[in-house]
């Protein structure tokens, strides 16, 4: 079972994604901040994070880094941006940061699972 | 005193001053050297020692006279501002470096007319030096009581002789330090300087001494004076005429402060900034009037003490000798030798300047100089000066050897000022007269000589020199109408003015009718217009020059290398290119090129060379006199359209500064909007992310359980409400930051709002179990908007029951007020503001980060919001930290406010 974190500060977005990723059967890990993200990605070695960007205290951007820098799996990981910020600026930015996608909020929960699915057999 | 002791004391002192000149040349750029009061003292220069015994001389023979020779330079300070400036400007912008080319240049680059004045400058300033060396021979024999002077023995035996070399290799020496005449000798003027506090010093010391050691004070001296000495004669303008006599002479000395060469030398080549002519204003005649506050005194006292059997001139000295007091009149020496060096050195320096430069290079060397190498120039022309110095100083001593002792000092100090002021009318009319021509200046210039020859100089010299009286008494041929010093009857003059009367009279007459009858030419009128209009032309620089013909780039430039080096032609030329935006590569000389190269030529060689060089090497094409007076006209329209120009794009300037400000408020304020919107975006797109989430959940799940479905609709619902709330926030803050949301101020009870808004939120607090206490203590009547302070309350309060723990929360309300303010309190004991949000809870959009697990609702423009209604109440809302015991927000409300 492939396991997926979900990191996002807005609880009601959580509860959709959680429902949907589990109903595809993934093991879902949630985090509602960049910190409890870091501590959850470690301990859990998650294979893809659904990661938000605009965060209290930790934001997206650093989570990233440490997943791809830091972590234990930081060469397998794949990391998926989903933000509301929808400038082309934004976009490339949080790719080359070495995010493996960027989605836009308001997003579509199929094209995201499509998305994640692509990701996961890369 | 002996001989040699005297000449041990005087060659002592001429090594002090070779030293003093040597340091301030060596140190050139010191404040010291260039301090405007060095300026000022080196004008003393004036004070020779006809001054410092000559004075004392005419006081005691005709009175009072003297001091019109003081008159003169002293109405003529003030006149500095106006004139001086004028004539150093042009002095400057043409690199003169002395009086016959400043007359030569105005006229053209006349040559002949720069010989002319040269050669009126040595007759005017020969004998003049003459008479310094007189005074020294004379003085110098009263200090060692032995007789001096060559007759009998050999030149080799006097030392005026020797002290006269002294003087010429000092001048030759410091004066020819640079090639270009015009550029400063800081040297020699500080050493003048020096000397001219030094002769005013011990000046000062003799009139102390005879006034107030010989005699009680003035009072005493003139006491005893009027009863012993005829004072009616000597304290009075004595005779019918002596009123115009005096007038006369104190035009004299006007002229002769602007004319005389040293006088030139030290005001005008020597001066380098505008200080210096603001303190020679007062401190000059200041100085003229301290060197003649004893004079009458010493002259008085020498007559009582003395008599009338010595000669008078040098009371100075003999009145301390006669009491003993020899170290006194070595003193008043060596202010008198002070006096003649200062006098001899400037004058030679600038007498050799004028005739290298306007008489003999321009008439024999020109040819030479063309051919040789720079290096070969700068040292002929240097020796050629160094030459002239001693020239000068040897014809000088030539003929103070012949003088006849029985010439007093002042009589041959005022043959001098008579010959210079024949420069006068070209000098000063042509810088005001644009058609004085230089075939005017020449014939006024030669008749006035010769008048003064004839009414002054025949006269005096038969008479004094070779004893034969009647061609001065009874005139030629003895027609009565012809006698030198009463010419056509006119017999109310003494003689020097009677001369100067005339000759001026013929001069001006000469140089007005031949300027008038016969126009210069284009040339002259080129140079005419340039001096008259002195102030255009120094913002025109070169381009006020009418040229028209053909020359060659490289070859003015290879004359500047000959005379100039290689250095400063190559470095003057860059200057002139970048001044000019000329193309390097253009052959082609123009005007401004030409007169561009003139004038540095004029500071190495005179302008009448360096036209002369000049014209070697361009081929010239008259020019019309139109053309001439057509572009200065066009300059100088020139010059006020770019002046206007200039305000102009000053104000446009101004107004793209300020247009710079405003469009950075502008982009700050657009950033701002920016920001502003992005936020609003991003927290419009939250809500709408999450509604779009869960229905799209709901679609795809037809199985979902129905609680959970259940959720899921509560949540889109949730949302929606945020949705509505912000979007009423933002148009709210919209409305009250453009001021559209006009406030409604009544008189209204305070704490009556505060219980309404309390009333608002009281289900939500006892919902959460919070407690809000609040004593209403007053009415707490004041000016406000009712609502809008209720929207404040409400928030605040909102905000508190957020934050506070259910069931312990706890709500504190006060009101406090002092001379100006109320104070509302609103403090809770829920999580508390960091320190630093303290500030920024009241930024649009801020939501606090420690808000953690579940997001309150609130669009996070609340505390904004807030914010501007208080504000707009011209009160203050802030947090205080109290990080442990909960958060307190405080609202600061005028009593009074200007809404």
């Amino acid at each position: 079972m492939k396991k997926i974190l979900i990191v996002d500060d807005e609880p009601n977005i959580i509860m959709a994604l959680e429902y949907a990723l589990k109903k595809k059967s993934y093991l879902v890990y949630i985090a509602r901040d960049g910190d409890e993200a870091i501590r959850l990605a470690d301990e859990n070695l998650p294979d893809l994070v659904v990661l938000d960007i605009m965060m209290p205290k930790v934001d997206g951007y650093e989570v990233l880094r440490h997943l791809k820098s830091e972590s234990p799996i930081k060469d397998s990981i794949k990391v998926v941006f989903i933000s509301a910020k929808n400038k082309e600026d934004d976009i490339e930015q949080g790719l080359s940061l070495g995010a493996d996608n960027y989605l836009t909020k308001p997003f579509s929960i199929k094209k995201l699972l499509n998305e994640i699915e692509t990701q996961l057999e890369n | 005193m002996s001989k040699l002791a005297l000449i041990l004391i005087i060659l002592a002192y001429l090594g002090v001053l070779f030293l003093i000149a040597y340091w301030a040349e060596k140190n050139h750029t010191s404040k010291w050297v260039n301090h405007p009061v060095i300026y000022a003292l080196s004008l003393a220069v004036y004070c020779s020692a006809w001054t410092y015994y000559g004075s004392v001389g005419m006081a005691a023979r005709s009175g009072v006279e003297f001091l019109t020779i003081y008159i003169g330079p002293i109405i003529a300070a003030p006149l500095w501002i106006f004139l001086m400036r004028k004539i150093i400007q042009l002095s400057k912008l043409y690199n003169i470096s002395s009086i016959a080319d400043f007359i030569s240049l105005r006229y053209g680059n006349n040559r002949s007319l720069g010989a002319i004045v040269t050669l009126v400058c040595a007759a005017s300033i020969i004998p003049y030096i003459s008479l310094q060396l007189k005074a020294i021979s004379e003085t110098f024999e009263i200090v060692t009581t032995s007789t001096i002077g060559i007759e009998g023995n050999s030149v080799l035996t006097d030392s005026t002789f020797y002290i006269a070399i002294i003087l010429a290799v000092f001048a030759s020496f410091f004066g020819t330090l640079s090639l270009d005449a015009s550029k400063n000798r800081k040297g020699v003027m500080f050493s003048v300087a020096f000397e001219s506090v030094l002769k005013l010093f011990f000046f000062l010391i003799i009139g102390v001494y005879v006034s107030f050691y010989l005699f009680d004070g003035t009072t005493d001296l003139y006491a005893k004076a009027s009863t012993e000495i005829d004072l009616q004669k000597l304290s009075t303008i004595n005779t019918d005429y002596g009123g115009i006599n005096w007038y006369f002479t104190i035009v004299l000395s006007f002229l002769a402060i602007f004319l005389l060469p040293r006088q030139f030398q030290t005001s005008v080549v020597e001066y380098t900034n505008r200080k210096q002519l603001k303190t020679a204003i007062w401190l000059f005649p200041l100085y003229l009037l301290l060197f003649n506050v004893f004079v009458i005194f010493i002259a008085w006292g020498g007559l009582l003490l003395l008599g009338d059997e010595v000669n008078a001139d040098y009371f100075t000295l003999l009145i301390p000798m006669s009491f003993g007091h020899n170290w006194l009149s070595i003193l008043v020496f060596l202010g008198g030798l002070s006096a003649v060096i200062s006098m001899v050195v400037v004058s030679t320096l600038a007498l050799s300047t004028m005739l290298s430069n306007n008489l003999i290079i321009p008439y024999g060397f020109i040819k030479t100089f063309s051919e040789n190498k720079s290096s070969q120039n700068e040292k002929t022309i240097k020796t050629i000066r160094r030459i002239s110095v001693f020239v000068l100083i040897i014809l000088a001593y030539l003929l103070y050897s012949s003088f006849n002792p029985e010439i007093s000092l002042f009589s041959i100090g005022l043959i001098s000022f008579l010959i210079i002021a024949q420069l006068a009318p070209s000098f000063f009319i042509g810088m005001f007269w644009n058609r004085g021509s230089s075939l005017g200046a020449k014939y006024g210039l030669l008749a006035g000589c010769f008048v003064v020859i004839y009414t002054y100089l025949a006269p005096f010299f038969t008479e004094n020199i070779f004893d034969y009286s009647s061609f001065a008494s009874q005139g030629p041929m003895q027609i009565n109408a012809l006698k030198p010093y009463a010419l056509f009857g006119v017999d109310f003059l003494n003689p020097v003015n009677h001369s100067l009367y005339w000759s001026l009279f013929v001069n001006l007459s000469f140089y007005l009718i031949f300027s008038i009858v016969k126009k210069g030419d284009y040339r002259e009128r080129n140079y005419g217009e340039m001096f008259v209009n002195s102030e255009e032309v120094a913002q025109m620089k070169e381009t006020a020059y009418v040229w028209k013909g053909e020359a060659y780039v490289e070859d003015i430039q290879n004359i500047l290398v000959k005379f100039i080096g290689e250095n400063r032609a190559q470095k003057a030329i860059r200057i002139f290119r970048k001044r000019y935006q000329v193309d390097p590569n253009e052959r082609l000389a123009d005007g401004r090129f030409i007169n561009f190269a003139e004038k540095l030529l004029t500071g190495a060689v005179g302008s009448a060379s360096a036209k002369i060089l000049i014209g070697n090497v361009a081929k010239e094409k008259p020019v019309s006199l139109i053309e001439v007076l057509k572009i200065l006209e066009e300059n100088k329209e020139a010059i006020s359209e770019s002046k206007t120009l200039q305000e102009k794009s000053e104000q446009l300037l101004k107004l793209t500064n300020k247009l710079k400000m405003v469009n950075q408020e502008l982009k700050i304020q657009d950033q701002l909007k920016d920001d502003f919107l992005d936020t609003v975006a991003h927290e419009l797109k939250t809500p709408i992310t999450s509604i779009k989430a869960s229905c799209e959940v709901l679609l795809e799940d037809e199985d979902m359980p129905a609680d959970i479905q259940e959720q899921f609709l509560n949540n889109i619902n949730h949302d929606t409400d945020r949705l509505t709330i912000l979007i009423n926030d933002i148009l709210d803050l919209e409305k009250l930051s453009s001021g559209r949301d006009e406030m409604n101020f009544q008189t209204n009870s305070l704490s009556a709002c505060i219980q309404e808004a309390i009333e608002g939120v009281q289900s939500i607090a006892n919902k959460k179990q919070v407690s809000i206490n609040w004593k209403s203590t007053s009415k707490l009547k004041l000016k406000f908007d009712y609502n809008k302070m209720i929207q404040v309350f409400t928030n605040v309060l909102s905000n508190a029951l957020k934050f506070v723990e259910e069931g312990k929360g706890k709500i504190d309300i006060s009101v406090t007020e002092d001379e100006e303010f109320y104070f509302c309190s609103f403090s809770d004991n829920g999580k508390g503001i960091p320190e630093e949000d303290l500030q920024l809870i009241f930024k649009k959009f801020y939501q606090s980060k420690n808000q953690m697990l579940k997001k309150p609702t609130g669009s996070g423009f609340g505390l904004a919001i807030c914010k501007q209604i208080v504000d707009l109440h011209e009160g203050e809302i802030f947090a205080i930290s109290k990080l442990q015991k909960g958060a307190e927000i405080i609202i600061k409300l005028p009593h009074n406010h200007e809404n």
